[in-house]
Parts: structure tokens; C-alpha cells; sequence
């Protein structure tokens, strides 16, 4: 665990759930303005809370480290659904499951793209280790999922082949 | 804005699957406009789901995320009727927020 | 990327096109004209191409073709991304004109379950009317401005209609009417003729080119080539109609395209939309 990363998901996410919480009955209709939000059941997100640090990282292992703050190993309890080639770059479906127990977050890497982080999400207890999406690939490259699972970070990967580029994602 | 938040979530007894479609351009600051410029990076960081007022799952997007994103995902516990709030803000600081209820 | 398209253009054009020409369905005598023999004709020649493609499957164009790209298809559409578009023109076609009246009165049967219909023939005009143009006359007849043909609100507008006749069997007619015939053969010379420095026809990809990858694509079938849709490309990231993509089409052989509302095009449409009889409606759709 590194101190000085405050875009640190590992570090930050329980803070940040706390204050969410904290603030849930208060005034985040105040924090974001006047809206249509119903302040007692719309949790509004909070800007703060972006990695931002970690979404600039352009390697694996400066991504991890800036995100989690340790470096994964690989886990064949983790299943990556990706396609061996990408109709479109733009769109490419992403599927990430695991057995792995204690889930705390799940990220999409793309080392090829130009910053390695696609997406990550924060996994409360009670919320399946599993999640989809669409993500733009630049080119064919590795796709990695990381895992972060009881303190330990792991991870599993695939080729994805990109013949019409998603432009940069 | 038009609405820019499409929900199913169906709850089964013991789970509930969620999928959300959102309408964004997640321009990801590498794709130039008709005119050669660089269309500047426009993207959700933030989408947070709640269920009945708890966090179900909290995700963070970068512009590689695809335009109109969409994501799936499911948690234990909710039932027909629950509320399931939805709401992303992005690096320009505009956002949205919706409720809708679980089927 | 210009150059390598060039490429896989000349590699395309030099395979097995001449053998598939000389069996081309609808190549037959230009002065007989024989729209129901067409279609049987160009159903069977694709059916012998690809056995294995159930006949209705045609619909699905590249994703009848290739495994690999129906799989993710199948991931994109648990939740399509038309979802927005259809919902959207679900809302224009029930908002009352500033006059009062909608949509649903100058369209036949409400607009409702028509777009298997389409195009169809206008005896008055004696010109083919594609669901888009039969919109737009709708706005003009009740003072509003026509909208674009290729996307945005006329893409919208079209999902929903579509959507409202999905899974109907597609059935446009030509009448027995010598302009109808005329209209409907030169729709057939255009899809057959070869245009620009590329020396392309529509057929070099669609019909002898069908199931050959091109760059990233597979190219679709003439069968079944326009009955899905409207679409969401995600080359575009957006809507399109059958128009915007004959333009698309144009141009990346280097054809200066026709406009939107030409009677080419139109004509273009109504063959096309003919060699689709029989499939069902398959709109809205989504493409790579
Ligand atoms: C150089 C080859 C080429 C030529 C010539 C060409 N197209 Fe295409 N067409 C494509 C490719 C590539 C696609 C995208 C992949 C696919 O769906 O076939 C496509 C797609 C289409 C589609 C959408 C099919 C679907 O299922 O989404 C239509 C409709 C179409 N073309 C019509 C035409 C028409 C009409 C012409 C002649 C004016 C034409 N094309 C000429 C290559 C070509």
C-alpha cells in the first residue's frame, strides 16, 4: 500500500463509501447543485472520488500501482469474455467474472491503448464479482482484468486482434 | 437534457440483474472534428448505482470507454418495486440522474 | 489506410468473382423484366453459396457470415444502443403537429406495422416513395419542413416505425405498371452497373464479394441487405438510414454519391427492398 497515492482505489473506496453515507441525508443536493434529484433516494456521484492520477498512467504496472498500489499475479479464477476480433474497435464487449472470494474491485486494462486503464469498479459486498461493458481498443493489444480480492491483486488476459481501430481510446 | 439513462433491472428473488445503457459521447480527446481540430476529451467518470439508498457498485471510466456505454452487473438481495438510482457526472462536470424501479 | 483499402479492394476483385458472375441471379436478359423470378433467383444463388445460413438468417447480413462477429453482436444486443433512438422516435411519432394532427394520420394504417410495405410505388407520381420520403410528405402536407433523410430525428422516426413491424414478412410489390417495372429495373441496373475510377458495382461486394472479409468487414449479402434498418453503426456512433448507408457505400469506392431524395436512390431502394421479400423486418438493427 503506497500513502502518497489519494487516487488510490484500494485506499480511498472505504472513505469514500463512508462519506457517501455520511452525506446521503445531507446536502449533496447542494454539492451538485440544484437539479431534479431527489435528495433521499438519488446517491449522486462525487467528482472527487475519480482516480484521476491513475486513469493518466500509460503502463501496467504504473496503472496498478497508481490505482491499487501493488502489482497483480495471475489467477485462472478469473474469466475474461473479450472476442479474438473486435468487429469494431470502438465497441468491444468486455466480460469479467471470478470465484475469487472477497471481491473489492474488478479494472479493464488495454496495454495497447494510449492510457492502460479503461474502466475499474468499486465491488461492495453483497454485489456478484461480475460485470460487462464496452470498451474502445486503439489497436490490437493485451486486454487484462484485475481483480482485487481480499487484499491481493490478480489478474488474467487476452489478445484482442483490432482490424478497424476504435481511434485512440 | 433529454433523458440519458435507460435501466432494466429485474430481480429474481435472490438476485437482481442490472443493465444500463447511458447516451454519452465518451469522446476519448484523440479524434479530430470535419475541420482537422481535436475533438477535446468529453467522458463520465463517475456512474454509481444504488439500491434503496446503498451503493451497489460504484464505477470509474476513462475515454476508453465505448460512446453510449453500456454496463452490466447484478447484486444480492432486491426485490419488484425497490428503487434503483442511477447517476454519473463527467470530467465537465455536467451529470445526470434517474430512478427507476426494480421489475 | 486509404492505400490498404485500395489493396483489399484488387485483392477482392481478383478472387472468385468471375466464376460467381457468370451464375449472377439477377444478371438475365435486361430487357425482361421479372421481379419474382429475380428474387427466387438470388434467394437460391444464396442459398447454394451458404448452405449453412438458415434462409430468415439473411436478415442478419455479416453476422449471418462470420461466428466470431455474431457472438459480440449477440453481447450488444442484450441492450442495443438504438434503445435511445427508438425511444426518441416513439416520442416524435406521438407529438401532435402544431396543428393538432400526428403522424398516424397521413400514414396508411396509423403508421403502424407499414414498414414491410415500403417502399412502394406511387401511382399519382408515378415515383417510388420510400417510408422516409412518405414522412416527409406527412410533414410538408401539415406545414413543417422536411427532415434529413439520413439521420437524426428521420433515423429515429424510423426506428420506431420499423420496430412497430418487426418480424413481418417483407413484402413490397411492384405493380403491373410500366413505370412501376421501369422504376424497379433501373433500381437493378444501378446495383449491377460498375461506377468510379474503382470500377465497382454494388454487386462486386454485396452478391460475388458476399461473405469475404474486406479490412475489418464482412460484406453482407444482397439478400436480406436492407432489412435491418434503420441501424446504429458503430462506425458512426450513431443512427443511420438505408440512405445514409447506399452514400457510405458510394463513397468508399470513390462514387460521388446521388442525393438523399434522388430517384436513384429511391429506385436503388425499391430493388433492394424487393430482393428482401419474404424475410422478415429486422429493424432497427445494429452494425459494426
Ligand atoms: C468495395 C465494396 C463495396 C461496394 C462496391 C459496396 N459496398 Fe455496401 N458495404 C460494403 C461494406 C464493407 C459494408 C459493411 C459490411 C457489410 O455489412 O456488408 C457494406 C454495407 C452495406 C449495407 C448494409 C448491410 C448491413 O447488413 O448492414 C448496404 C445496405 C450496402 N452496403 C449497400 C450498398 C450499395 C447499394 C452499394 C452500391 C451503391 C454498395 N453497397 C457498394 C462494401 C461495399
Amino acid at each position: 500500500m503506497t500513502e502518497t497515492a489519494s487516487d488510490n482505489l484500494a485506499d480511498f473506496l472505504p472513505r469514500r463509501r463512508q462519506m457517501l453515507a455520511g452525506t446521503l441525508a445531507g446536502s449533496l443536493a447542494a454539492l451538485f447543485g440544484a437539479g431534479p434529484a431527489q435528495a433521499d433516494d438519488v446517491v449522486l456521484a462525487d467528482p472527487k472520488a475519480y482516480p484521476t492520477a491513475a486513469f493518466a498512467q500509460k503502463t501496467e504496472a504504473d496503472a496498478l500501482k497508481a490505482m491499487f498500489g501493488r502489482t497483480a499475479t495471475v489467477s485462472p479464477k478469473i474469466s475474461l469474455d473479450a472476442p479474438d476480433i473486435a468487429e469494431n474497435g470502438a465497441v468491444v464487449p468486455i466480460a469479467v467474472k471470478t470465484d475469487l472470494p472477497d471481491v473489492t474491485a474488478i479494472a479493464i486494462l488495454a496495454l495497447d491503448n494510449p492510457f492502460t486503464i479503461s474502466a475499474a469498479y468499486r465491488i461492495p459486498p453483497g454485489t456478484a464479482a461480475a460485470v460487462s461493458s464496452r470498451i474502445k481498443l486503439a489497436k490490437t493489444t493485451t486486454v487484462l482484468a484485475v481483480v482485487e480480492a481480499g487484499g491481493q491483486l490478480y489478474s488474467a488476459s487476452r489478445s484482442v486482434k483490432v482490424t478497424l481501430g476504435g481511434c485512440g481510446g | 437534457m433529454a433523458n440519458t439513462i435507460l435501466v432494466r433491472a429485474n430481480a429474481d428473488g435472490e438476485t437482481t440483474v442490472v443493465q444500463a445503457l447511458i447516451r454519452h459521447p465518451m469522446d476519448s480527446g484523440f479524434i479530430k472534428d470535419k475541420d482537422g481540430k481535436l475533438i477535446p476529451p468529453h467522458y463520465i467518470e463517475v456512474l454509481e448505482f444504488a439500491h434503496n439508498g446503498t451503493v451497489v457498485l460504484t464505477a470509474f471510466w476513462g475515454p476508453a470507454v465505448s460512446k453510449d456505454p453500456f454496463i452490466k452487473f447484478s447484486f444480492k438481495g432486491g426485490k419488484k418495486g425497490d428503487t434503483l438510482s442511477i447517476s454519473w457526472v463527467d470530467n465537465e462536470g455536467m451529470k445526470d440522474s434517474r430512478t427507476a424501479a426494480i421489475m | 489506410m486509404k492505400r490498404l483499402l485500395i489493396l483489399a479492394l484488387a485483392a477482392l476483385l481478383l478472387r472468385p468473382a468471375l466464376a460467381a458472375e457468370r451464375i449472377d441471379p439477377a444478371r438475365a436478359d435486361p430487357a425482361q423484366v421479372n421481379p419474382a423470378a429475380d428474387v427466387a433467383a438470388m434467394t437460391a444463388y444464396f442459398q447454394k453459396k451458404f448452405p449453412h445460413v438458415p434462409p430468415a438468417d439473411f436478415v442478419n447480413g455479416p453476422y449471418a457470415m462470420d461466428a466470431g462477429m455474431r457472438a459480440q453482436w449477440q453481447q450488444i444486443m442484450q441492450f442495443p444502443p438504438y434503445q435511445f433512438a427508438l425511444d426518441h422516435g416513439k416520442d416524435l411519432f406521438a407529438t401532435a403537429f402544431p396543428n393538432g394532427r400526428h403522424y398516424a394520420d397521413c400514414l396508411p394504417r396509423g403508421g403502424i406495422g407499414i414498414a414491410a410495405a415500403y417502399p412502394r410505388f406511387d401511382a399519382k407520381t408515378g415515383r417510388v416513395v420510400t417510408l422516409e420520403i412518405a414522412v416527409n410528405r406527412c410533414r410538408v402536407a401539415n406545414g413543417l419542413a422536411k427532415l434529413k433523410l439520413t439521420t437524426g430525428d428521420m433515423a429515429d422516426l424510423m426506428a420506431y416505425l420499423t420496430d412497430r413491424s418487426r418480424g413481418q414478412p417483407i413484402a413490397v410489390v411492384v405493380p403491373d405498371d410500366p413505370r412501376a417495372l421501369a422504376a424497379y429495373q433501373r433500381g437493378k441496373a444501378y446495383f449491377y452497373s460498375r461506377r468510379g475510377q474503382l470500377n465497382f458495382s454494388c454487386a462486386s461486394c454485396h452478391v460475388q464479394g458476399a461473405g469475404q472479409h474486406l479490412r475489418g468487414d464482412v460484406l453482407a449479402p444482397a439478400r436480406g441487405l436492407i432489412a435491418a434498418f434503420p441501424i446504429y453503426r458503430s462506425d458512426w456512433g450513431s443512427m443511420g438510414t438505408v440512405v445514409r448507408r447506399f452514400i457510405g457505400c458510394n463513397e468508399q469506392v470513390r462514387v460521388v454519391p446521388e442525393r438523399p431524395d434522388s430517384a436513384d436512390y429511391r429506385d436503388l431502394e425499391y430493388f433492394l427492398a424487393y430482393m428482401n421479400n419474404g424475410l422478415p423486418v429486422a429493424g432497427p438493427g445494429t452494425r459494426p
